[in-house]
């Protein structure tokens, strides 16, 4: 049978362009009994639908994945979460990582840091280095990073709201150890619109804090074009209770919402839709979950070519990290969280995930142990090693049951995506609490099923036992808050304060006009302001948003 | 209103900089739909914010609901605002991320029930109802 153009054009073109760059990780993949391992299986006859709904790998819709070979080329970076108590300690931590071979970092803020305050801000009493590190100004950071060369890691940074001044901190860092701005690689989650209605470490409200964001797309465009700027997070909605079709539609109609902002404030797509990332959940119900990873990669190219008229294939492509859920785990017998966990990062794996964490199995319980992290690690290792699930492209692709459902749950997202638009757009669906009833009625839902039995949770509402074995706990020295505002005090006294507050004066003008921000807070940060002084000059200028509980 | 067919008033509160509120909205919806009169706080409440709530809104008791592990801090700091306002005979209840290794100290520190993670709803409801019958009793 001769071969179709189109697929002889995807060969000669992405698949060779991929391999000529990242060459396969072996030169023949086979399974255990010999026989070799096809690249990427296809149908008898390529028709016009499967051309138009699933297409090749590397190329639009991007169904079967954003990368020609996928995993074949280089496995997902397995990127775990981590970060407690000081910057000091949590060095410690991601050095010993880094021994271990990981390459890319991923940093956990305590909530002060997260929310704007500083550690010794009556606010943060009980909070300073609970759930996250304590990062109060450019000092911390240069602790936190100390013997970490930037030019070598990637760095994600769970920061939202005052993601601006961690980036700029980043920045300022870098130059201190002599990387330029455009090597830096990471990524900042800076993804303010679910934190109204899932995450809850809002600072200010929606208008300044697009700006914000937009800011930091623009800024970042020129001086650092291999970072991401965004990631745009369906993973809390999720938490929070939401549906899978929820989970998409709400992300995805954030992203337009950061999109169609970038765009009214004149900048071109292409500039800056190659560096939106995204960050999903993945639960329990694997089929579901595995359709739902596709789905969302078909619609989000489809709205961005189509909608917004993006050009550049990487403007098309949803790339995304995913985390197991968090809300799964159980108290009782945990270690069949591990067994949950191995699921859920299975569907995420055939999902055709860029990076992966896995849970640990005690994090119903408190922070996770270094041995249930090793653990959680471990399961991933070993999906890519001992499988085989990585050796082939989207090996699901053409199950019915798996087309069927990604056919659907793409449609059903975009009805739910239409009707936010109707209701007036995001802004407005959060100012009304239409998203968040939309999501606490799913979770009520959920939870009266758990509840009558009719959704079985194993160990939790059938197969109990009684159980007398209490795990080791990671606990975080309460007297680390005390250290914390301590040199606090120290670096106010010693930094030149008349520099300080000029930096916050200039801010102060530039956030009652219109210029971008990021030069002005890298300023500020340079001449170690803090985030909380930062963050307040930006609170007397733009408001605080409260929640409507 | 007779005793009898007074309406159960309760406060769901968030203290603390902790976002994660699907709980504390699920036990004020599932404690509504029980008969209860709810006031919910939403998050990010100061200790003594919600001590001035429940003063305010009349209530017979009160959930605290924390799951970034500053529950040892923040809870009894509730009750101590009670004190501080005369008002300690208003009973505090707890649920979040709790191992069961602080149950004691919170007790201690006058926190009368913690419901760690899988705690059934119903076993809460009936906390909730004895804690009210508690309060008006002693009224």
């Amino acid at each position: 049978m001769k071969k179709h153009p189109r697929l002889d054009n995807w060969e000669e073109n992405e698949l060779k362009k991929s391999i000529s760059r990242f060459p396969e990780r072996k030169e023949r993949f086979t399974n255990h009994g010999g026989q070799e391992i096809s690249r990427l299986a296809l149908p008898k006859d390529i028709d016009e639908d499967y051309l138009n709904n699933l297409g090749f790998p590397g190329q639009y819709p991007f169904t079967r994945g954003v990368q020609p070979t996928m995993y074949r080329g280089r496995f997902w970076t397995m990127r775990q979460y981590a970060g407690f108590s000081t910057a000091a300690e949590s060095n410690k931590r991601y050095r010993y990582l880094l021994d271990q071979g990981t390459t890319g970092l991923s940093i956990a803020f305590d909530l002060p840091t997260q929310i704007g305050y500083d550690s010794d801000d009556p606010m943060s009493i009980g909070e300073v280095g609970k759930v996250g590190v304590a990062i109060d100004s450019l000092a911390d950071m240069e602790t936190l990073f100390d013997q970490i060369p930037l030019d070598k890691v990637s760095t994600s940074m769970t920061i939202n709201s005052p993601a601006a001044i961690l980036l700029a901190m980043y920045v300022a860092l870098g130059e201190k150890q002599g990387v330029a701005s455009n090597q830096l690689r990471g990524t900042i989650q800076n993804d303010v619109l679910k934190e109204y209605v899932a995450r809850g470490t809002y600072i200010f409200p929606p208008k300044p804090s697009l700006r914000l964001i937009t800011n930091i797309f623009q800024w970042c465009s020129e001086q650092m074009p291999a970072f991401n700027t965004i990631s745009i997070s369906g993973y809390h909605i999720r938490e929070a209770g939401s549906t899978a079709i929820q989970e998409i539609a709400f992300t995805l109609a954030n992203a337009v919402t950061y999109v169609q902002t970038a765009l009214d404030a004149g900048l071109e797509i292409d500039t800056f839709a190659g560096r939106l990332a995204f960050f999903f959940n993945a639960s329990s119900d694997l089929l579901e979950e595995i359709a739902k990873f596709r789905a969302a990669r078909r619609l989000w190219a489809r709205i961005m070519k189509e909608r917004f008229g993006a050009k550049k294939p990487s403007s098309l492509m949803l790339r995304f990290h995913t985390q197991t859920a968090g809300n799964t785990l159980t108290a009782k017998q945990i270690d069949n969280n591990i067994v949950r966990v191995t699921i859920q990062a299975l569907s995420a794996i055939f999902g055709g995930t860029q990076s992966l964490h896995t849970n640990s199995k005690d994090e119903a319980l408190s922070l996770p142990t270094e041995d249930s992290v090793r653990t959680a690690l471990r399961t991933q290792q070993i999906i890519a090693h001992e499988s085989g699930v990585a050796n082939t492209v989207d090996p699901l692709a053409g199950s019915f049951y798996i087309e069927e459902l990604t056919d659907r749950i793409e449609r059903e997202a975009a009805t739910l995506m239409d009707k936010v638009e109707e209701e007036g757009g995001v802004v407005a669906c959060i100012e009304q609490g239409f998203i968040q009833r939309h999501i606490e009625d799913a979770s009520y839902d959920y939870q009266e099923k758990v509840e009558s039995g009719e959704r079985i949770i194993v160990g939790m509402n059938q197969f109990q036992i009684e159980e007398n074995i209490k795990p080791p706990l990671l606990r975080v020295d309460p007297a680390i808050e005390q250290a914390q505002v301590e040199s606090l005090a120290r670096l106010k006294k010693d930094r030149d304060n008349k520099n300080v507050n000029a930096s916050l004066t200039h801010l102060k003008k530039a956030a009652q006009g219109d210029e971008n921000l990021m030069p002005v807070i890298l300023e500020a940060v340079k001449q170690y302001a803090t985030l909380g002084e930062i963050c307040n000059v930006l609170r007397a200028e733009f408001g605080e948003y409260k929640d409507r509980g | 209103m007779t005793e009898g067919t007074r309406k159960n008033r309760v406060l769901i509160a968030k203290p603390g900089l902790d976002g994660h509120d699907r709980g504390a909205k699920i036990i004020a919806r599932a404690l509504r739909d029980d008969g209860f009169e709810v006031v919910y706080t939403g998050i990010r409440q100061t200790p003594d914010e919600i001590a001035v709530i429940a003063i305010q809104e009349d209530v017979a008791a009160i959930g605290l609901s924390s799951l970034s592990g500053a529950h040892l801090s923040l809870f009894p700091a509730v009750v101590d605002e009670l004190k501080k306002a005369d008002a300690e005979e208003i009973p505090v209840l707890g649920g979040g991320i709790i191992p069961d290794e602080d149950i004691p100290q919170l007790k201690k520190a006058g926190i009368t029930e913690i419901f760690g993670p899988g705690t059934p709803i119903s076993g809460i409801l009936k906390a909730f109802r004895d804690a009210c019958e508690r309060y008006h009793n002693k009224r």
